[in-house]
C-alpha cells in the first residue's frame, strides 16, 4: 500500500483497455437487430455450447465470489468451503430443470422467469412478485461487484472514487450499446486471465511456502475441520450442508443465471454445460485454498498490508497474497482478472434486471402494448438506472449493508422456487396459494435474518434439538407448506385457477 | 413429449437421472468427511474428498447426458 505500483498499474490499464474495446465491438458480433429485446437482452438466443460455457462461467463465478470465498476461508476456515458442495450439487439440478425452462421460454418467446410464471399461472400478481424479487436480489449483488473493483484499485494504490466511477461509466455505455453480446465476448478474455492467474498462484505460492503440507500445517487446527456437534445441537453439521443445498437451489433462480441459460441456442448446449461448468468449480476450490495460502504467508501480520486489511477487512487477503507472491507486473495481471471478473457479471446482472423491469413491470403496467423498439429502449435505460443505483449504494451506504442486502437477496430469490421450478412440472398448486407461500417465505426469511443480525444461519429449535440451518431453506419449507395448504383451501372454495397459456408440448 | 419410435431403449430414460443422486448424499452428509485422516501429501481428507467429488459428479453428469440424449427432440 505504499503508493502506486507502476508496472502493476500499466498491465492493469492495458488489459482494461482491451476489454473496453471488445465491449464496443461486441455489438457487431453475430449481428442482430438490437432494437429487439431478445436481441439486446438475450443475444438473440444464439450462443452455442462454448460461448454459453464462458458466459455462465463469467456470470456465476463473480469477482465478489473470488474475493469473498477465500476471505471466508481465511477468516473462518473449513466453513468457507461450503462453496464446494454447493457447486457440485448445483449442476445436477440444472441438468434436470433448465433444459425444460429453455424449451418453454423459447417456444413462447419468454425472456424472463416472470414471463413464464405469467403465462403458466395466468397471474399478473405472481409474475410481479417473481420479477420484483429478482430485481431486489440482483441490485446489491451488482453493488458487491463494485466492491471487488474497489479492493483491487486500493491494492494498486489508487485512491478516491473517481477511477471506480470511470470504470463503471465505460461498462454502462457498452452494455447500453451492445447488450448481452458485450459480457459474452468479454467473458472469454476474463476467464482466460482468471485461469492463468489461479494456475500461477497455485503453482508459485505453495513453492514459496514449502508445499501444500506446510500450508495446511500453518492453519490453526480448529479451523481445519467443521466443529463437531455439541449435545443438543447439530452445529456446523447442519449449517454447512443447508448452506450448500440452499445456495445450489437458489443459483439458477437468480435473474442473471436465468438470462445466461435462456440466451443459449438450444437445450443440448445447456445439458452439455452441466458437465463442463464444474471446471469452474475446480477453479473456485483452488481459489478457496488461496485463503489458507494467505494465512500461511502471514499477510495479515505484514505491516505493508495493515492499511489494506483495515480498510477492506478479510477481502484484502487475496490481493495481499498476490502483492506478496508475484512480481509487480503479474500482480497487475491478477488484479485485472478480478476487476474484469467484476464487469462481466455486473453487466449481465444489470441486463437481467432490465429485462425483468421492462417485460414484467413496464410493458405490463406502465405502457401495455408498447412496440419492440420502445421495449428495447426501456430495457437499455433501465440497465443504466440499475447500475447507477448500485454505484450510489456502494459509494454512500456502509459496505456492511450491501453485504447484508446480498445475503438477504439469496434468501428472497429462493422463495420464487415454487412458482418457477415447481411450475415447470405441475399446475397443481393454485396461483394464489403460490403467492401466499411466497409472501410467507419472504416474511419469515427476512425475519430470521433480522433476528440473527443478518447472518444466514438461523438456529431452529425442534424439541430439545437445535438445528442451525440456512434461513433461506427454512423459509422455503414454510413457503411450500403454506402453498399446499392454501391450494387445498382455494380448490375447496372453487377459486378460479386461471388458464394455462403453455401446452405440454412446449416443455420438450 | 410423446415417446416416439426413436426412443427404443428398454429402460425408461428417467432411470438415468438416478445417477445424479450420489453427489447429494456424498456432499450433504458431513459426518462422511469431516476428518483429517487419511490425508494425501499433507492435504487433509476433508479437502481432497470434496475436490474428488467434482470429478465424480462430472463423470456422472456426463453419463446421464449421453444416456438421455436420444430422448432429445
Amino acid at each position: 500500500m505504499n503508493g502506486v505500483n507502476a508496472a502493476a498499474l500499466a498491465v492493469f490499464l492495458a488489459l482494461f483497455a482491451v476489454v473496453t474495446a471488445i465491449g464496443f465491438v461486441a455489438s457487431r458480433w453475430r449481428q442482430g437487430d438490437l432494437d429487439q429485446l431478445h436481441e439486446w437482452g438475450l443475444g438473440g438466443r444464439r450462443f452455442g455450447t462454448l460461448v454459453t460455457w464462458f458466459l455462465l462461467g463469467g456470470d456465476l463465478y463473480t469477482a465478489y465470489t473470488f474475493m469473498a470465498v477465500p476471505a471466508l476461508v481465511f477468516g473462518a476456515g473449513a466453513l468457507g468451503f461450503f462453496a464446494l458442495p454447493y457447486t457440485v450439487i448445483a449442476y445436477p439440478l440444472v441438468l434436470v430443470v433448465m433444459p425444460r425452462m429453455w424449451c418453454v421460454t423459447h417456444k413462447r418467446g419468454y425472456i424472463t422467469a416472470a414471463d413464464f410464471v405469467r403465462g403458466r399461472f395466468d397471474s399478473g400478481a405472481l409474475a410481479l412478485a417473481v420479477a420484483v424479487t429478482g430485481i431486489l436480489a440482483t441490485m446489491p449483488y451488482i453493488g458487491l461487484q463494485l466492491v471487488g473493483i474497489q479492493v483491487v484499485l486500493g491494492a494498486l494504490g489508487i485512491q478516491g472514487d473517481l477511477p471506480l466511477l470511470i470504470a463503471f461509466l465505460i461498462l454502462a455505455v457498452y452494455t447500453y450499446q451492445s447488450g448481452l453480446r458485450a459480457p459474452a465476448l468479454i467473458a472469454v478474455v476474463k476467464d482466460a486471465i482468471i485461469y492463468v492467474t489461479v494456475i500461477a498462484a497455485v503453482a508459485v505460492v505453495p513453492m514459496k511456502l514449502g508445499g501444500f503440507a506446510q500450508i495446511f500445517a500453518a492453519v490453526p487446527p480448529q479451523k481445519l475441520l467443521l466443529a463437531a456437534p455439541k449435545a443438543g445441537s447439530l452445529g456446523q453439521y447442519a449449517s454447512y450442508p443447508t448452506l450448500a443445498l440452499g445456495s445450489a437451489c437458489a443459483l439458477f433462480l437468480y435473474p442473471h443465471s436465468m438470462t445466461g441459460v435462456l440466451s443459449s441456442s438450444g437445450r443440448a448446449a445447456i445439458r452439455r454445460n452441466t458437465a463442463m461448468l464444474p471446471a469452474y468449480s475446480f477453479l473456485l476450490a483452488l481459489i478457496a485454498l488461496l485463503g489458507y495460502m494467505a494465512l500461511a504467508a502471514g499477510v495479515d501480520k505484514n505491516p505493508a498490508y495493515a492499511a489494506g486489511f483495515q480498510r477492506y477487512g478479510t477481502n484484502f487477503a487475496v490481493p495481499a497474497l498476490f502483492l506478496d507472491s508475484f512480481p509487480g507486473w503479474f500482480a497487475g495481471f491478477a488484479f485485472a482478472s478480478i476487476a474484469i471478473g467484476a464487469l462481466v457479471p455486473a453487466a449481465i446482472m444489470s441486463i437481467a434486471a432490465a429485462n425483468l423491469f421492462t417485460r414484467n413491470i413496464y410493458r405490463e403496467y406502465v405502457r401495455p402494448g408498447c412496440g419492440h423498439k420502445e421495449e428495447a429502449t426501456a430495457a437499455k435505460v433501465a440497465s443504466l438506472v440499475v447500475k447507477f443505483g448500485a454505484l450510489v449504494f456502494i459509494l454512500y451506504v456502509p459496505q456492511k449493508y450491501a453485504i447484508d442486502m446480498q445475503l438477504l437477496g439469496g434468501v428472497w430469490i429462493l422463495q420464487t422456487l415454487p412458482a418457477v421450478v415447481v411450475g415447470l412440472y405441475t399446475r397443481r398448486l393454485h396461483r394464489w396459494g403460490v403467492l401466499a407461500g411466497w409472501a410467507v417465505g419472504m416474511g419469515l426469511g427476512s425475519w430470521m435474518m433480522w433476528k440473527m443480525d443478518f447472518k444466514s444461519v438461523y438456529p431452529l429449535h425442534l424439541g430439545g434439538l437445535t438445528v442451525p440451518g440456512y434461513a433461506a431453506l427454512w423459509a422455503l419449507v414454510a413457503n411450500f407448506v403454506v402453498a399446499v395448504l392454501a391450494t387445498l383451501a382455494f380448490d375447496a372454495a372453487g377459486a378460479d385457477k386461471g388458464a394455462d397459456r403453455t401446452e405440454a408440448s412446449d416443455y420438450a | 413429449m410423446a415417446r416416439d419410435s426413436r426412443t427404443t431403449s428398454n429402460s425408461p430414460s428417467w432411470l438415468w437421472y438416478l445417477l445424479l443422486l450420489p453427489p447429494f448424499v456424498g456432499m450433504l452428509w458431513v459426518p462422511f468427511y469431516n476428518r483429517l485422516e487419511p490425508s494425501i501429501g499433507g492435504v487433509p481428507f476433508f479437502y481432497w474428498y470434496q475436490f474428488a467429488w467434482i470429478g465424480v459428479s462430472v463423470v456422472l453428469t456426463t453419463i446421464v447426458y449421453f444416456g438421455t440424449r436420444d430422448a432429445e427432440p
